[in-house]
C-alpha cells in the first residue's frame, strides 16, 4: 500500500468515525414564490471550517437563513439533518439550543431591549431546554465579562439596547460575542467581513479562531477572499444560481481572487459576455 | 331628549333632595344648569367624528344604579390598605366609589397648608375658594362633564399653597365595587398654586371584578405660575368595568405639567384630555399607553390649545392591541395666531397583534402661526419579523421574543414616570400583563384592598 493510499485511508476512516454534524441533501427553498436554492448538498463534520463563496444573488444568505429557520423562507424539497435530527422540523430557537448559530450579515437593532436582558434570556432559555435552573446574577456577570474579552467588546455596549447605535464593526463584534456566550456546535457566519475595516476584521477573525475547537465547526459565507486570510477554511464551496457548483481545498479561494467568478461560469458552459 | 340620558334626568328630578342632602351646596347649585344642558344634548353616535369606538348612547343607556343615599360599604378597605409598590412611599388617600376615606397618618406627612380631602367637605367649609375652581374649567356641554355635574356628590379636593413643595408623592386609590351595575360619579379638583410642586398617582381598581360597574369622572387641574405638577393615572380595573373620564388642565406662565394615562387592565374606557395654556412659557408633557386584548376598548381623545406664545407640548401615546380589541387615538394640537414660538410634538405609535384587532389613529395639528416648531406622526404595525427571528436564533421562544419586544415598545412611556419606585413597578406590571400571567388586578402582587386579601 502506497503512502498516499494509507493517508487517504486514515482520513476516510477518521471521517467515518466522526459523526456528520450537518448533512444537507438536495435542498430547495423559495421566498415569495421565487426559488432561490435549487438543490444544495453539503456535509459538515466537527472540527471543520467551510467557506461558501459565490457571486451576488447566488443564494448564500438564503442558505444561512433557511438553515437557521427564518419563517419567511419555504423549503420546497430536500432535507437537512443536524446530528441525525431533522433540522428543518425544528423551530429557530430549538436549532439554537441544539447548537446552531447564525451570525447575521445585518445584525438587527432592537431598541428598548438591553443587551444584558437579551443575553440573560438567551442563556437561560438554553439552560431551561436542557433542564437546568437559571444562571445566578453573579455567574451571569462573570460569563459576560469573560466572553466580552474574546472580541474586545466595550462594557458600555453591553449595557445598551441590542445593536442600537452600534457601528458596523461593533455590530459584527457583538455577533461573535453572542456566539462566544452561546457556545454553538455549528456557527454560520454570513458575510461577517462586510463593512469591516482591517482592524475590526482582525478582531472578529481572532475571536472566531479563539472559539475554534475540534468539536465545533464553522461555515463562513463570504464574497471576498479577504476574510479567509484570517479564518483558514478546510473546504471551499462555490455557490452559484442556488447550487454548489464546485468544492475544493483552500487553494480555490486564491484562484477566485485572481480570476473572479467568470471562469466558473465558463466551466459551466455559460456565455459570460 | 336622548333616551339614554332620560334615566339620569329622571333619577335626578325624582331624588333631588336625597342627592343634595349628601353633598355640598356648591355642588348642588351647579346641578340645574347641567340638567337643562342634558335635556337638550345630543350624544355622539358610534362611528361619528372622534367617537370611532365609543358608543356613548349604548354605554349610558345601560341600566346603572347610583348609591345616592350613600349607604356605606360593610368593609372599610382603607383600613387594611398597603401599597405593594416596592421602594415607593406615598401619602395615600382613597375614594371608595366616590366616598373619600380619610387616613390620618397620610395627612401628618404633609407640609403645612396643603389641603387634601373630600371635595364635598371642602366645598362646605371653604365654599368661596372651591367655588373659584369647581366646574370652571370643564366644558359644561361635554356629556361626561354634564352628567358628572348633575350627579356628583363627592370627590377629591387638593390644594397646594404657593411655594410649597411636597416631596413625597401623593397617591389616590379609586376603589370601585359593591353592588351590581353600580355607577360611581366623582369629581377631582386640583389646585397647584404658584411655584408649588407635587406628584399624584391615581390608581383605579375594582374590588368586584365580575360585576358590571361604571366610573364617570371629571378632573380639573389648575397649575398656577411656576407650578410643577405631575399626574399619573393608572387603570387596573376589570373587563366588566366601564370608565368615562374627562381631564381638564389650565396652565399659567412657566408652569410645568405632566399627565400620564396608563390603561393596564380595563373593560371599556374613554379618556379625554383637554389641556390649555392660559399664559406664556409653559410646558406640558402628555403621555399615555394602553394594553388591550380580548374585547377591551381604549379610546383616547386629546386636545391641546396653544393660545399663548412660547409654550411647549410633548405628546406621546402608545397602544398594544391584540385579539378582537379596539383602540383609538384622536389628538388635536391647535396653535392660535398669537402663539408664536410654540413647540408642539405629537406622536402616536401602535402595535397590532392579530387580524381582528383594530387601531384608529387621528393625529392632528392645526397651526395658525408661522413661527412655530411642530410635528406629528402616527405609526401602526405588527411586531418586526426580523427582530423576532433574530431573537429566536439566539434561543428565545416566540412568546418570549414577543414579550420582550412589546415591553421594549412601552419603555419610553414608562421611562417618563418620575415617581421613584413606580417606574420599576410599572415595568413589572407591563411584563406580567404581556406575559398573560395575571387575569386582572386580583392576581397582582400588591396588598391592595382591591385584591381582597
Amino acid at each position: 500500500m502506497s503512502r498516499d493510499t494509507l493517508t487517504y485511508y486514515k482520513t476516510v476512516k477518521f471521517k467515518i468515525e466522526h459523526h456528520i454534524m450537518l448533512k444537507v441533501s438536495d435542498l430547495h427553498a423559495e421566498i415569495n414564490g421565487k426559488e432561490i436554492l435549487k438543490g444544495i448538498n453539503l456535509e459538515v463534520r466537527p472540527g471543520e471550517v467551510h467557506a461558501i463563496m459565490g457571486p451576488n444573488g447566488s443564494g448564500k444568505s438564503t442558505l444561512s437563513m433557511v438553515l437557521a429557520g427564518n419563517p419567511a423562507y419555504t423549503v420546497t424539497s430536500g432535507s437537512a439533518e443536524f446530528y441525525g435530527k431533522d433540522l428543518l422540523a425544528m423551530a429557530p430557537e430549538i436549532r439554537s439550543h441544539e447548537g446552531l448559530f447564525l451570525g447575521f450579515q445585518y445584525p438587527v437593532e432592537i431598541p428598548g431591549v438591553s443587551m444584558m436582558n437579551f443575553m440573560r434570556a438567551a442563556v437561560n432559555a438554553k439552560r431551561e431546554y436542557f433542564g437546568k435552573s437559571p444562571m445566578s446574577a453573579a455567574e451571569f456577570l462573570k460569563l459576560m465579562r469573560e466572553k466580552r474579552a474574546i472580541v474586545e467588546l466595550d462594557n458600555k455596549l453591553a449595557s445598551r439596547s441590542v445593536n442600537e447605535g452600534f457601528s458596523g464593526g461593533e455590530k459584527k463584534r457583538n455577533e461573535i460575542f453572542q456566539m462566544a456566550v452561546l457556545e454553538p456546535k455549528l456557527s454560520i457566519l454570513d458575510e461577517t467581513d462586510s463593512g469591516l475595516d482591517i482592524d475590526a476584521l482582525r478582531i472578529v477573525a481572532e475571536g472566531v479562531n479563539k472559539l475554534k475547537t475540534d468539536n465545533n465547526a464553522t461555515i463562513v459565507i463570504t464574497h471576498y477572499q479577504r476574510l479567509l486570510d484570517y479564518i483558514k477554511p478546510d473546504i471551499i464551496h462555490i455557490l452559484y444560481k442556488g447550487k454548489i457548483v464546485k468544492t475544493a481545498g483552500p487553494e480555490l479561494a486564491l484562484e477566485l481572487e485572481e480570476r473572479g467568478y467568470d471562469w466558473i461560469k465558463e466551466e459551466l458552459g455559460e456565455n459570460v459576455n | 331628549m336622548e333616551e339614554a340620558l332620560k334615566q339620569y334626568i329622571d333619577l335626578f328630578e325624582q331624588n333631588r333632595d336625597a342627592i343634595d342632602s349628601h353633598s355640598a351646596p356648591l355642588l348642588n347649585e351647579c346641578r340645574p344648569v347641567a340638567c337643562d344642558i342634558l335635556k337638550k344634548l345630543h350624544l355622539p353616535r358610534l362611528g361619528s367624528e372622534n367617537y370611532e369606538i365609543t358608543d356613548l348612547p349604548k354605554i349610558l343607556g345601560h341600566n346603572y344604579g347610583l348609591n345616592i343615599n350613600r349607604i356605606p360599604l360593610r368593609v372599610n378597605p382603607a383600613e387594611s390598605f398597603h401599597c405593594g409598590v416596592p421602594r415607593m412611599t406615598t401619602s395615600l388617600y382613597m375614594l371608595v366609589n366616590d366616598t373619600f376615606v380619610s387616613r390620618p397618618e397620610a395627612v401628618d406627612t404633609l407640609p403645612a397648608g396643603v389641603e387634601i380631602g373630600s371635595l364635598a367637605q371642602f366645598a362646605t367649609t371653604d365654599c368661596n375658594t372651591v367655588r373659584q375652581y369647581y366646574n370652571r374649567l370643564a366644558d359644561p356641554y361635554n356629556p361626561v362633564v354634564a352628567l358628572s355635574t348633575l350627579l356628583c356628590q363627592d370627590g377629591l379636593w387638593i390644594r397646594i399653597p404657593a411655594g410649597v413643595k411636597i416631596e413625597r408623592p401623593l397617591q389616590l386609590v379609586n376603589l370601585l365595587g359593591g353592588a351590581e351595575n353600580l355607577m360611581t360619579v366623582r369629581r377631582i379638583v386640583i389646585v397647584a398654586e404658584a411655584d408649588s410642586e407635587a406628584k399624584l398617582l391615581v390608581c383605579d381598581h375594582t374590588s368586584t371584578p365580575d360585576t358590571p360597574l361604571m366610573a364617570l369622572q371629571t378632573i380639573e387641574i389648575y397649575a398656577d405660575r411656576g407650578a410643577h405638577f405631575e399626574y399619573y393615572d393608572m387603570e387596573e380595573s376589570s373587563e366588566s368595568t366601564t370608565r368615562l373620564s374627562t381631564l381638564w388642565v389650565a396652565q399659567k406662565c412657566e408652569s410645568n405639567v405632566v399627565i400620564n394615562g396608563m390603561t393596564i387592565y380595563n373593560g371599556t374606557t374613554r379618556n379625554e384630555y383637554h389641556c390649555a395654556f392660559a399664559e406664556e412659557g409653559s410646558r406640558l408633557r402628555l403621555y399615555g399607553m394602553g394594553i388591550a386584548d380580548r374585547e377591551r376598548r381604549i379610546d383616547t381623545y386629546s386636545r391641546v390649545d396653544h393660545d399663548f406664545p412660547k409654550c411647549i407640548t410633548e405628546e406621546l401615546f402608545k397602544y398594544s392591541v391584540d385579539d378582537q380589541a379596539r383602540c383609538a387615538f384622536t389628538g388635536l394640537v391647535k396653535v392660535a395666531p398669537g402663539a408664536e414660538k410654540t413647540e408642539a410634538y405629537q406622536s402616536n405609535r401602535n402595535i397590532i397583534g392579530s387580524d381582528e384587532a383594530r387601531m384608529f389613529s387621528k393625529p392632528q395639528l392645526e397651526i395658525y402661526n408661522d413661527d412655530v416648531k411642530c410635528s406629528h406622526g402616527s405609526a401602526t404595525g405588527r411586531l418586526d419579523e426580523m427582530q423576532m427571528f433574530y431573537m429566536r436564533t439566539r434561543g428565545l421562544s416566540e412568546p418570549q421574543a414577543r414579550l420582550l419586544l412589546k415591553q421594549a415598545f412601552m419603555a419610553d412611556v414608562i421611562d417618563s414616570v418620575e415617581i421613584p419606585g413606580l417606574r420599576e413597578r410599572l415595568t413589572q406590571m407591563v411584563e406580567r400583563r404581556f406575559a398573560g400571567k395575571s387575569a386582572g388586578c386580583h392576581d397582582c402582587d400588591s396588598d391592595c384592598p382591591a385584591v381582597g386579601k
